[in-house]
């Protein structure tokens, strides 16, 4: 067996043979494949369009919004948007999006693995989660869901005259998609790497997959059995969690925030992973402090799980153990910072090149630091009390979960993109959608700080009347971000007929996934290849290439 | 073990050795971490709904201990023998399969299937019972004896309808299963080198067995202990 390295693939033609997308044609050989980079594209079809729904209801919230006056929506239907807003976008999108769609793709490759340990699996949880979408769609056609995307009981189980039990099914048949992802990560990464692969030489992205796996197993299932308890309630009117009939509301949102908390994370550290590969690729240089970013995405899986009750402080919830859950939640920062500060440390005295991922990731890596530290001002139980339930909180959790997530998943497929279609993008467009995404994101949210500290509080759709300069701005910096959006919807497709063939190794990155063809053969790889190098060695490919090309 | 030091570059396939691993070992690896795994999520899921009864066990003392003293420590007590006994029989047929005797594993997982289906037949029967006494949680929910506790006690059932509807769905799942272990058996698939399908199967029925020995004696033993009521 002869082993393949970067050193060797670096300057080979890609292989005129087959590769995933030309292997065979027609409608059936997608929706029966058990392909894993196949499953990729059609997650990140099916979750493009959910992205682009919730983002219409966004923009709807935004314009009625723009004057204080409820004048748009009626107040029944504002409340209806913003829950499907947030149903739509975590369930049907960030959860899924960079775990279901790069990992997916991406995952087995940088494992020099032929596929995922179980495909028929694979398949299955995509399947579920058109189920589940579906469900989702029809609850928004027959008239939507109004309990915000908390479901708190007992207004979700005894007053809301809205499908919610349609939507609670939805999400429950969602999570085992997510479940089965992260099973089947979980035992690929264990079992499925190539010769040589070891666990420290593996790259970040693949550890912030196995965090992210962990979570995804251990989490969901209690948002599933909850789901299953909330529609018991619902359907038969028994006192679960409705105090009149003697249940305990604090139960449910103990149970919803236990898994709902750690979703964070589902959603943060794929992107932190994404990050680790681009702030690489781009500054040329290893990691510094690989270990350390390794153990810090398990350790914010790990860490993330005592944390739930920092939700609740206002619910009622005995003072000891808010001190309690607000100590712990102030560790997260601890493992989240050193992601930032390593890779601040990996740029300096890079080569650094301003590509498209490397933009969003810098946008990243600010945008989750803000995002980081005003989520220590909510953790403070004194200011909590102040912000609970303003747009302070809106503000923050849009700065992890669109600045953070959404700008991660944006980097990781513009980077990746190469490597999925066989052609570039057009960078110019590209780095100007990255500019226009950071403009508009700050703008529609850093407002939004000031609003909720000032007091105006979430979920109205009328506000008092000297909020409303802050508010424009708000809106004006929605509408710059949806363009920022839907520019790359337009040249990504674009690219895929008139974009410039990629080649191999079009970053002249490291990792496996770069020593294949683009787009890889079927079965990934030629032959099985054989890791001699640690992660992100640049050094001594920017070595090799020197000696051949003697500079 | 001759079959499997084949080497990789012969190209010479074991019939069920999917396309994704390089040899049966790596298959057999993937396929009993990949059950580990989903079980570590079924105790969560179970774990979930466990806590919130131990909870309301908790606050509703006395409505637990008289709902308790409604379900038939008997009929549970054999069944939880019968599952026992069905574990037994499921791990020895993990080990005929290994040691490829066709004959003995299918008996075993025969035997497995029919305790499972003894496990149901007795789990209805008990099913069957409490709905005419009125134990259904909802709109026929029928409690005379103290109508203050009616409530509570409604809520015990909530949970030991739901804790053992999940479990018995889990039981036919588990006995679907079987059949299709069973067929594959029939058709001899399985051998010294292959018979991952039979011990992920057992895991899978190990654990439901195990999920049983808790809800036992919670729903059944232990309602009334601790407990003082006139």
């Amino acid at each position: 067996m002869t082993s393949v390295t970067y050193h060797d693939v670096q300057f080979l033609e890609p292989a005129k043979t087959r590769n995933y997308l030309n292997v065979d044609y027609g409608a059936l050989s997608w929706l029966l494949t058990k392909d894993h980079k196949r499953i990729g594209i059609l997650y990140m079809v099916s979750i493009s369009a959910m992205f682009i729904l919730g983002g219409f209801f966004a923009m709807m919230m935004r314009l009625e919004l723009l004057t204080p006056e409820g004048d748009l929506l009626t107040s029944d239907t504002y409340n209806k948007f913003f829950t499907l807003h947030g149903i739509i976008m975590i369930f049907f999108f960030l959860i899924p999006s960079i775990p279901a769609v790069l990992g997916n793709f991406i995952l087995p490759i940088q494992l020099g693995a032929k596929d995922l340990a179980f495909p028929r699996i694979n398949l299955l949880s995509w399947y579920l989660y058109m189920i589940g979408a579906f469900t989702g769609l029809l609850v928004v056609i027959i008239g939507g869901v109004d309990t915000g995307w908390t479901f708190y009981t007992p207004f979700s189980t005894q007053y809301s005259n809205t499908h919610v039990i349609g939507t609670t099914f939805g999400a429950f048949i969602v999570g085992f998609s997510s479940i089965l992802t992260g099973l089947n990560f979980i035992v690929t990464i264990h079992r499925m790497r190539a010769p040589g692969l070891t666990w420290y030489r593996l790259p970040l992205f693949v550890w912030a997959m196995y965090a992210t796996s962990l979570v995804q197993l251990l989490a969901t299932p209690i948002l599933a059995i909850t789901l299953v308890m909330l529609m018991i309630e619902r359907f038969i009117h028994v006192g679960i969690f409705d105090p009149a009939l003697g249940g305990d509301p604090l139960l449910f949102q103990h149970m919803f925030w236990f898994y709902s908390h750690p979703a964070v994370y589902i959603m943060i550290l794929p992107a932190m992973g994404v990050a680790s590969e681009v702030v690489a690729a781009f500054t040329r240089k290893k990691i510094f402090g690989y270990t350390f970013v390794a153990y810090s995405s398990l350790a914010i899986a790990f860490l993330g799980f005592l944390v739930w009750a920092h939700h609740m402080f206002v619910a009622g919830i005995s003072v000891y153990s808010a001190m309690i859950f607000s100590f712990l939640s102030y560790f997260v920062a601890v493992p989240s910072a050193i992601k930032v500060f390593n890779w601040t440390a990996t740029l300096y005295k890079g080569s650094v090149s301003w590509q498209t991922p490397m933009l969003y990731i810098l946008g990243f890596i600010g945008l989750f630091t803000m995002g980081g530290v005003t989520g220590l001002f909510l953790a403070a139980l004194g200011l909590d009390v102040h912000v609970t339930d303003t747009y302070f909180v809106v503000a923050h959790f849009h700065y992890i979960m669109v600045g953070g997530a959404v700008m991660g998943y944006f980097a990781g497929l513009h980077y990746w993109w190469p490597k999925i279609t066989g052609r570039m993008y057009p960078e110019w467009w590209a780095r100007l959608g990255a500019l226009l995404v950071f403009v508009g994101f700050n703008l529609t949210f850093f407002p939004q700080f000031i609003l909720g500290y000032l007091g105006m509080p979430r979920r109205y759709h009328a506000y008092a009347p000297e909020f409303q300069v802050l508010n424009v701005m708000s809106t004006a910096g929605a509408s710059i971000l949806a363009v920022g959006y839907m520019l790359p919807l337009v040249y990504l497709l674009w690219s895929l007929r008139f974009g410039r063939k990629a080649g191999t190794n079009p970053w002249g990155a490291v990792g496996l996934e770069w020593t294949t063809s683009s787009p890889p053969p079927k079965d990934n790889f030629h032959e099985t290849p054989v890791v001699t190098w640690e992660a992100y060695d640049y050094p001594a490919m920017l070595k090799a290439m020197g000696e051949t090309q003697n500079v | 073990m001759s079959d499997v030091t084949v080497h990789a570059d012969e190209h010479v396939h074991h019939p069920f050795l999917q396309h994704q691993f390089e040899d049966l070992g790596q298959q057999h690896e993937a396929s009993t971490l990949g059950m580990w795994v989903f079980l570590a999520t079924e105790i969560l899921f179970f774990g979930g709904v466990l806590m919130a009864y131990w909870i309301y066990r908790t606050i509703y003392p006395e409505a637990w201990a008289l709902a308790g003293e409604q379900q038939n420590t008997l009929a549970g007590g054999i069944n939880t023998l019968v599952l026992i006994t069905s574990s037994l029989t499921m791990a020895l047929a993990v080990r005929t399969a290994q040691l490829g005797s066709r004959q003995a594993t299918l008996v075993l997982l025969f035997a497995t299937m029919l305790f499972g289906a003894t496990f149901l037949g007795i789990k209805a029967y008990e099913y069957n019972a409490h709905w005419h006494e009125g134990l259904f949680p909802g709109s026929h929910f029928t409690w005379h004896e103290n109508p203050e506790l009616a409530p509570k006690v409604q809520l015990f059932m909530v949970f030991y309808w739901g804790m053992t509807g999940l479990h018995a769905l889990h039981m036919v799942i588990g006995v679907g299963l079987l059949v299709w272990i069973i067929s594959r058996a029939w058709r001899s698939h399985f051998g010294p080198e292959y018979y991952s399908p039979v011990e992920v199967m057992g895991l899978y029925w190990h654990f439901v067995d195990i999920v049983w020995i808790f809800l036992f004696p919670f729903l059944y033993l232990i309602p009334h202990f601790g407990v003082q009521h006139g």
